[in-house]
């Protein structure tokens, strides 16, 4: 039942213009693969380790093959042939034997395709086979030590070493935090490649590798067996390496990730034509292994005006959830982005912070929307922000939205400490216990404040999406839409890594995740 | 205890002081030494809080006291304590400070230029520079947050002030976040800017520093210090800090646009009219090649130096 009383006809044909704009995208990204994508395939088919100089094997191999300009067949038929042209060796072992020199790929004696297609997807399938047995394990812990009811208090650590980080999470969990997000290094989402084995530096956050997952995953496993209550475990597929980081959170069971192309394109600078690609891959494996997916709307109110802004918040949502859907991500794993960044001393800033908050979840209601505290207007006084915190807390849980991530004292000053953390918590637990049934208590005026922004909000974001409808996401990029910042289709980082496919390319992943034809 | 100095010379504060006549035995600031203030004039009160890497407990609690009593703080108390996880323990804590500081001798060395309105700001250039004045800022190393560089640069500007893109007599070129420091320079020179600003919103571990100094590194090996104005700012980013590390100005919490462009087109004046000649754009056109991100095979770099 609306609170809101919303337009379901405004509704409907948003979702129509959102879901014409998602068929455009993939329509645009269906020839094409990146060399992230490939590099994904030969984790999936165990490869993994680093040579004498950190370069990651992943990268040797799909490098190998790409310098000899071999790329556009795909990485699957070229492991293929060569599990069936040396039948002793295991993908891994072709992958040392390439990075000694030993054995070059694309001139090895060629078995029919019929053949090599057999193998790989033989190989493909007993992987993730296995790497789904595993989820299913955890899936099943979740349910037998179970887990607070939404709103997920969604914690973040960001200390540089991966050491110092599992204190900070067993702080966020024993202060009640339900999911914990290591953020990364900042400079690694412009890093082509994914870092290898435990680190102890980093800036702003710890570089996400393997090894870390997996020392932040033991940590709180035990943690939370000990405890009886499970904390989830959250990282990036964002950047450069979005899939890649998507099949490594999978085979160390994290529970979500920050999965969302739009941030790097807009805030990083990536290409978009590249992050598009890379995100239908790694939403693809999240959708299939049951990883909840946040997605960046949050972030535009961080360059944009948060009050006129708000209606391409709210036309993100819509475009965001049908490119998930479209990778097969159900809506209960799609937390949609939004935030609580209106400016403090504008008159009736809670009113409309309430109204957006309530309307993304009338829009959604199947989608754990992840909601974010205000970041940009706090400025030091961490007092102040202590107190713009306990609003964003409040109306968090009068609204329903599925997971919070917690707003922090010293938000804007440094990379929290720990107690700061632990501070924030407080905060969000004292409101969420003090006004846990204010929602089921609320209805709104009508014609009031809330219900006119709201419905303002949803008319603006109806009119955004016919356009870009019209003309493309790829041309509103270019024109500033979102976050106010304009991104070319044909500039950006990481456009050398596109790769147009040939006749022949196929991509064991995507057809065994999704049943969906061979170039997607 | 105080003294009757006579209102401080040099300041609207020694101005206020002396306007308010004080009351029958209202004590005086004494501003050769001051200390902290709570309820009564030198009782020296701070509050503190921090985490210790011991166990919760009583140990723990004597630990902080005499922790804050090194720091010079005499009754120092533990007003709330509590476990954050095994071995670890977080306090809030009050004491009174037994140091004071002489302000008297500070205020005056503190930087106070005199901010022109943006109108003035517009008719100062026009009549002292006369030409555009092109300003290129960035984000740089990795700090990701464009928030202070676009509160300074865009016409949004912050607050209701304009950024300097909204000013007639700049010409602004904002670099975005995560700039190397190589290419802003480089992009200074190729652009012929008069000014550069930096801006280090979120660090770690003191990594502005060295990344700040890096850049005046830059600067001057290209032989650009004399003929560009450098500027930094962000939240720990102090005019003094800036200074120390070679910079012209810095600036910290509470600036709005017209206070760095006010800075800006005063020193470019004062400059030309010592040099009698502008500055010319460089020409070289190889510097465009000095960033190479993401470009050929991975190579794991030092974490921080990202390009």
């Amino acid at each position: 039942m609306s609170k809101l009383g919303l337009d379901q006809g405004v509704v409907a044909s948003c979702r129509a213009a959102a879901a014409q704009i998602a068929a455009q995208v993939a329509e645009e990204i269906s020839s094409k693969t990146t060399v992230s994508v490939e590099r994904t395939i030969a984790r999936l088919l165990g490869i993994d380790g680093a040579n004498a100089l950190e370069v990651p094997l992943p990268n040797v191999l799909i490098d190998h093959v790409r310098d000899r300009r071999e790329l556009d067949r795909g990485i699957a038929y070229w492991l293929g042939n060569a599990l069936l042209a040396d039948e002793a060796r295991s993908p891994q072992q072709i992958a040392e034997a390439v990075d000694a020199g030993e054995m070059n790929l694309c001139e090895l004696p060629r078995a029919s395709e019929a053949a090599i297609r057999a193998r790989v997807m033989g190989e493909c399938e007993g992987r993730l086979e296995e790497i789904s047995a595993r989820m299913q394990e955890r899936r099943e812990l979740r349910e037998r030590l179970g887990e607070s009811p939404p709103p997920l208090r969604y914690v973040l650590t960001a200390t540089g070493n991966v050491y110092e980080d599992v204190v900070h999470g067993l702080a966020v969990a024993e202060a009640g935090g339900d999911i914990v997000a290591v953020i990364r290094s900042t400079a690694q989402s412009l890093l082509d490649y994914v870092p290898y084995g435990p680190t102890t530096e980093g800036y702003g956050g710890t570089f996400a590798t393997q090894e870390n997952f997996r020392i932040m995953r033991a940590a709180l496993d035990e943690w939370s067996k000990a405890n009886g209550r499970y904390v989830r475990l959250s990282s990036f597929c964002s950047g450069l390496c979005m899939p890649e980081i998507a099949v490594m959170g999978a085979i160390e069971g994290y529970d979500n990730m920050v999965n969302d192309a739009l941030y790097g394109i807009l805030y990083r600078d990536i290409n978009p034509v590249r992050g598009l690609i890379d995100q239908r891959a790694s939403r693809t494996i999240n959708g299939y292994f049951g990883v909840v997916i946040n997605t960046g709307e949050d972030n535009y109110l961080r360059t944009a005006d948060a009050v006129s802004a708000a209606p391409s918040v709210t036309a993100s949502q819509f475009i965001n959830r049908e490119l998930a859907r479209d990778c097969g991500v159900p809506d209960q794993q799609i937390a949609l982005g939004d935030a609580f960044e209106i400016d403090m001393p504008v008159p009736n800033s809670l009113l409309l912070e309430w109204a957006q908050a309530q309307l993304t979840r009338e829009l959604f209601p199947e989608c754990p929307v992840k909601y974010m505290p205000p970041t940009r207007h706090m400025d030091g006084n961490l007092f102040r922000t202590h107190a713009c915190d306990s609003l964003f807390n409040l109306v968090t849980i009068a609204t329903g939205q599925g997971i919070q991530t917690i707003g922090v004292p010293t938000e804007g000053i440094f990379t929290p400490h720990v107690h700061d953390r632990v501070i924030g918590l407080q905060n969000t637990n004292y409101v969420f216990d003090a006004a846990r049934d204010l929602g089921e208590e609320i209805e709104f005026k009508r014609g009031g404040i809330v219900q006119t922004r709201a419905q303002e909000v949803l008319a603006g974001a109806h009119a955004l999406l016919q356009r870009i409808a019209e003309q493309g996401l790829f041309a509103a990029l270019g024109e500033g839409v979102f976050g106010d910042v304009q991104r070319d289709a044909a500039a950006g980082r990481g456009a050398e890594g596109i790769v147009e496919v040939a006749e022949g390319y196929f991509n064991p992943l995507s057809e065994l995740m999704r049943g969906a034809p061979s170039g997607v | 205890m105080s003294s009757a100095r006579p209102a401080a010379a040099d300041g609207a504060q020694g101005a206020q002081a002396s306007a308010s006549p004080p009351r029958a035995g209202r004590a005086q600031v004494d501003l050769e030494r001051v200390k902290p203030y709570a309820d009564h004039l030198d009782d020296g009160l701070m509050q503190l809080s921090f985490t210790l890497p011991v166990p919760y407990g009583l140990a723990a609690r004597r630990a902080a006291q005499e922790l804050a009593a090194k720091m010079g703080l005499e009754h120092p108390e533990v007003v709330h304590y509590e476990r954050l996880t095994e071995g670890y323990t977080y306090f809030v804590m009050f004491g009174e400070c037994v140091h004071s500081v002489d302000y008297a001798s500070l205020s005056s060395e503190s930087f106070d230029i005199e901010f022109m309105t943006e109108q003035e700001i517009e008719e100062y250039a026009h009549e002292h520079i006369g030409r555009p004045v092109v300003v290129v800022g960035a984000a740089t190393g990795t700090d990701t947050h464009s928030v202070g560089i676009d509160a300074m640069l865009n016409l949004k500007g912050f607050h209701g002030h304009h950024g300097l893109e909204g000013y007639k007599v700049f010409r602004t070129y904002n670099l975005g976040s995560q700039v190397p420091n190589s290419v802003l320079v480089a992009r200074a020179i190729d652009l012929g800017a008069d000014a550069i600003l930096v801006s280090q919103t979120v660090t770690q571990q003191n990594l502005h520093i060295s990344n700040l100094t890096e850049l005046v590194e830059i600067v001057e090996a290209e032989g650009q210090r004399k003929r560009l104005i450098l500027t930094c700012g962000g939240p720990r980013v102090s005019n003094e800090l800036a200074k120390e590390l070679g910079y012209d100005a810095g600036f910290s919490k509470g600036t709005y646009p017209h206070h760095v462009a006010s800075f800006i087109v005063r020193e470019l004046a004062a400059r030309l009219a010592e040099s009698e000649e502008a500055p010319q754009s460089a020409q070289d056109g190889a510097w465009a090649d000095g960033r190479g991100a993401n470009a050929g095979a991975p190579r794991p770099r030092a974490p921080g130096a990202d390009g």
